[in-house]
């Protein structure tokens, strides 16, 4: 955190107005991350064995694991993704947002959307988990939630594209600088990605719930729901990308080696993102086989931009470990900056993300998915990628954004050092515990204080499930407390913090300029995308024969 | 013009990425040309909502189709399997020898379920409208759980998803 940056004074209005609204956004995810941290330290207390929904006043494990899934995974990043990639354009471009009021827009249309779930869920009138399948049907306020959650990210886009052009139009024949140009791929990537789910809502369930027409296709809705439900991993996760490849190397005193290289990583990510939705539905009935398997060699496609990002990054650490005196094959680690909680919790998140990322493959190789598939090896695995890699990331990234949109210094930097330890720490067990279980063969989404056929040979696994759990739960309350401490300081305590923005070695100008062809990249995606799901919609036996039902 | 820089140690870590990737993708493809461990695949749609008057769903239960082989038809729904058989505690049961090669032929007349018995190879979805096939070799005696592994709703604390199973009962 260089402390160098122009004083606020200098904020044009439209900025600093932009700024809060993205605080805002910001804040909104923190409300997610804090009812799904309640929701956690229930799930880890089922399972070692307490039981504690009715003292919760709620009305089943399910309803609570509702609100755990949507609070985290649409909430937590959605909204960390809207204000970070915002600021992120404001900051590469060195401009204001084209339009201050789309910067509110996707606010309240996201704050609105989390209002209408979350009154949905806690009024016991959504109890589908997040991936809603129907014809379990909620009440159709969950749903139009889940659509303005989704309006929020297009606001997004919309807003960085208008800024993009109104830059280009500045800047002739200039390279896209890093940082803009990552922050835009991941939203067009999004906004593809989406349109499986969007479709899905507006078109077939919506209606339905709201009983204008009797029947739905409940395959159909399973197929558009993983259309978007693949690629929304890498919406998750690109948000950390950015700020693993663009915060953490100036961080750490290092240097990015190509630029060129990160827009490539990125590229891959658009072309290969969404034509793999299959692979969630490797044990579905009514698909064919051949296809489930093209849509595996696409997945496998999809893994190589993250073994970039494996090597790139280490290779940018290493980088500053050893401008900074570190030396040696691997002794330099220990030259990196361990005292600062930005740093240290998304080391942590890289690491969790090797692991999650391994057993990732294990997941898309079609048949062994036979063994692990809806066992609780999958969550497991999630907690690894997104409950680890991404949360984590989101935590470190607050501990300068904070300070960065409140000019309040960040409190207690001992206390959120500890903090990403003992995460990670928990996450070690929580994982080994699920994954170990679901090899045994527990299924996932399923009480273990209530299930009947529940295995000797789980007990052990769940309860080291459950204390890890509950060392995660800790860890999120610290940060919580980190937060608000740092909140309650006086402003303007931090000084001017930065956006910190890491040096390339070879930068923008040596990159080959057809990289920034995004309307070029864009199309090749579309085409792929083509190639994948194509078959798939005309082999479809559509089937629209089933009602609704509420059975909670 | 310029070319993507990419730095020497780098580019030998791609090359291994890709040998170790399509290594992966070689031996799943053989585990499913060569060791035959199949996906689910289109096995026809019906209508959910009659699901007791359609063949072979109309009734449910095994038949033996062969020397060893079996087919076991039956109906998911809310909260309970349907096999044509149960033990004395009213738990759906499938009876058969050691050595048999059962193929479980499924549909759900409601939501969506799950088929799965842990340590085999079976672990399908059953989608309502969807018939999904699935076939295992038992060879061990035993009992084999099988349970729904999506969830699927729950009336109460003890009726719901979580008590959603019945048993594979391997006879030596
Ligand atoms: C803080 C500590 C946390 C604890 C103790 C916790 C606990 C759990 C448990 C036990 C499950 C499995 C439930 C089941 O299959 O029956 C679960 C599911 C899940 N968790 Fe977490 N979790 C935590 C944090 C997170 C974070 C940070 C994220 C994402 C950012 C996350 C996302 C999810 C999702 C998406 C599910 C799947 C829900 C479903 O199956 O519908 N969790 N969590
Ligand atoms: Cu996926
Ligand atoms: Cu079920």
């Amino acid at each position: 955190m260089t402390t160098t940056a122009r004083p606020p004074a200098d904020l044009g209005t439209a900025e600093i107005a932009q700024k809060k609204w993205a605080k805002w956004q910001l804040y909104l995810g923190f409300v997610g991350f804090f009812l799904g941290l309640l929701m956690g330290l229930l799930q880890a207390l089922d399972r070692m064995g307490f039981y504690l929904y009715k003292e919760a006043q709620l009305s089943s494990y399910y309803q609570g694991l509702t609100l755990h899934g949507v609070s985290m995974v649409f909430i937590l990043t959605f909204a960390f993704g809207n204000a970070f990639l915002t600021l992120g354009v404001m900051r590469s471009l060195e401009r204001p947002m084209a339009s201050t009021m789309l910067v509110a827009a996707s606010f309240w249309s996201a704050a609105i959307g989390v209002a209408l779930a979350a009154w949905a869920i806690l009024a016991n009138q959504a109890t589908v988990l997040y991936t809603m399948y129907s014809p379990l049907r909620p009440h159709v306020a969950f749903y139009v939630g889940a659509v303005l959650l989704v309006v929020s990210t297009w606001i997004v886009l919309l807003n960085q594209l208008l800024t993009l052009r109104a830059w280009r139009k500045d800047h002739p024949g200039e390279p896209i600088p890093l940082l803009a140009f990552v922050s835009v791929i991941t939203y067009i990537m999004w906004f593809i990605a989406s349109l499986g789910v969007a479709i899905e809502v507006l078109v077939f369930l919506i209606p339905w719930s709201l009983g204008l027409v009797e029947n739905t296709d409940p395959l159909l809705n399973r197929t558009l729901f993983w259309f978007t439900g693949h690629p929304i991993v890498y919406f998750w996760l690109l948000p950390a990308y950015v700020s693993w490849y663009i915060t953490v190397p100036k961080m750490v005193g290092g240097r990015l080696y190509s630029d060129g290289v990160v827009k490539g990583v990125f590229i891959l990510f658009l072309l290969f993102s969404t034509p793999v939705g299959l692979h969630h539905q490797f044990t579905d009935p009514g698909v064919e086989e051949g296809l489930k398997l093209l849509h595996m060699l696409f997945t496998f496609a999809v893994f190589f931009p993250s073994l970039v990002t494996a090597f790139t990054l280490m290779a940018a650490l290493e980088d500053g470990a050893k401008r900074n005196g570190g030396r040696g094959l691997v002794a330099w680690i220990k030259q990196l900056p361990w005292g600062n909680p930005s740093v240290v919790a998304q080391l942590f998140a890289m690491l969790g993300f090797v692991l999650g990322g391994v057993s990732g493959l294990i997941n898309a190789s079609a048949t062994v998915n036979l063994v692990v598939h809806n066992t609780s090896f999958i969550p497991g695995h999630f907690h690894l990628t997104v409950g680890t890699a991404v949360a984590l990331t989101i935590m470190g990234a607050s501990y300068w954004l904070v300070p960065y949109l409140t000019g309040k210094k960040l409190c207690c930097r001992r206390l959120a050092v500890a903090q990403s330890w003992l995460w990670f720490g928990g996450v070690m067990l929580f994982s080994r515990g699920l994954m170990a279980a679901g090899i045994e063969g527990q299924p996932r989404r399923v009480p273990v204080g209530l299930m009947a056929y529940a295995e000797e040979s789980w007990k052990l696994w769940d309860i080291v499930t459950g204390i890890g759990g509950t060392l995660m739960v800790t860890s999120g309350t610290i940060f919580f407390i980190v937060i608000l401490g740092t909140l309650l300081r006086k402003k303007g305590s931090a000084g001017a913090v930065e956006f910190p923005i890491a040096d390339t070695v070879y930068g923008p100008e040596q990159s080959p300029a057809i990289l920034d062809r995004i309307g070029l990249w864009t199309a090749v995606s579309v085409v792929l995308i083509l190639i994948a799901y194509v078959p798939v919609f005309i082999s479809h036996a559509y089937n629209f024969t089933s009602p609704g039902f509420v059975r909670w | 013009m310029a070319t993507l820089k990419i730095e020497k140690w780098e580019r030998w870590f791609l090359y291994a990425s890709v040998v170790v990737l399509v290594g992966f993708l070689v031996a799943i493809l053989a585990s499913i040309g060569e060791a035959g461990i199949h996906l689910p695949t289109d096995e026809g749609s019906l209508d959910p909502n009659t699901v007791a008057e359609t063949p072979p769903f109309d009734n449910p239960g095994l038949r033996q189709t062969g020397d060893g082989t079996y087919e076991a038809v039956m109906v998911a729904r809310t909260w309970q399997f349907t096999t044509g058989e149960t033990d004395a505690d009213g738990i759906p049961t499938i009876t058969v020898p050691a050595g048999s090669t059962v193929t479980f032929i499924v549909t759900s007349g409601d939501v969506i379920h799950g088929l799965y018995i842990p340590r085999t190879d079976v672990n399908a979805m059953i989608i309502p409208g969807r018939v999904t096939k699935i076939s295992q070799r038992f060879d061990e005696p035993g009992e084999y759980t099988f349970l729904c592994h999506e969830f699927c709703g729950l009336a109460n604390e003890q009726i719901g998803h979580h008590s959603m199973y019945g048993k594979v009962v391997v006879q030596p």
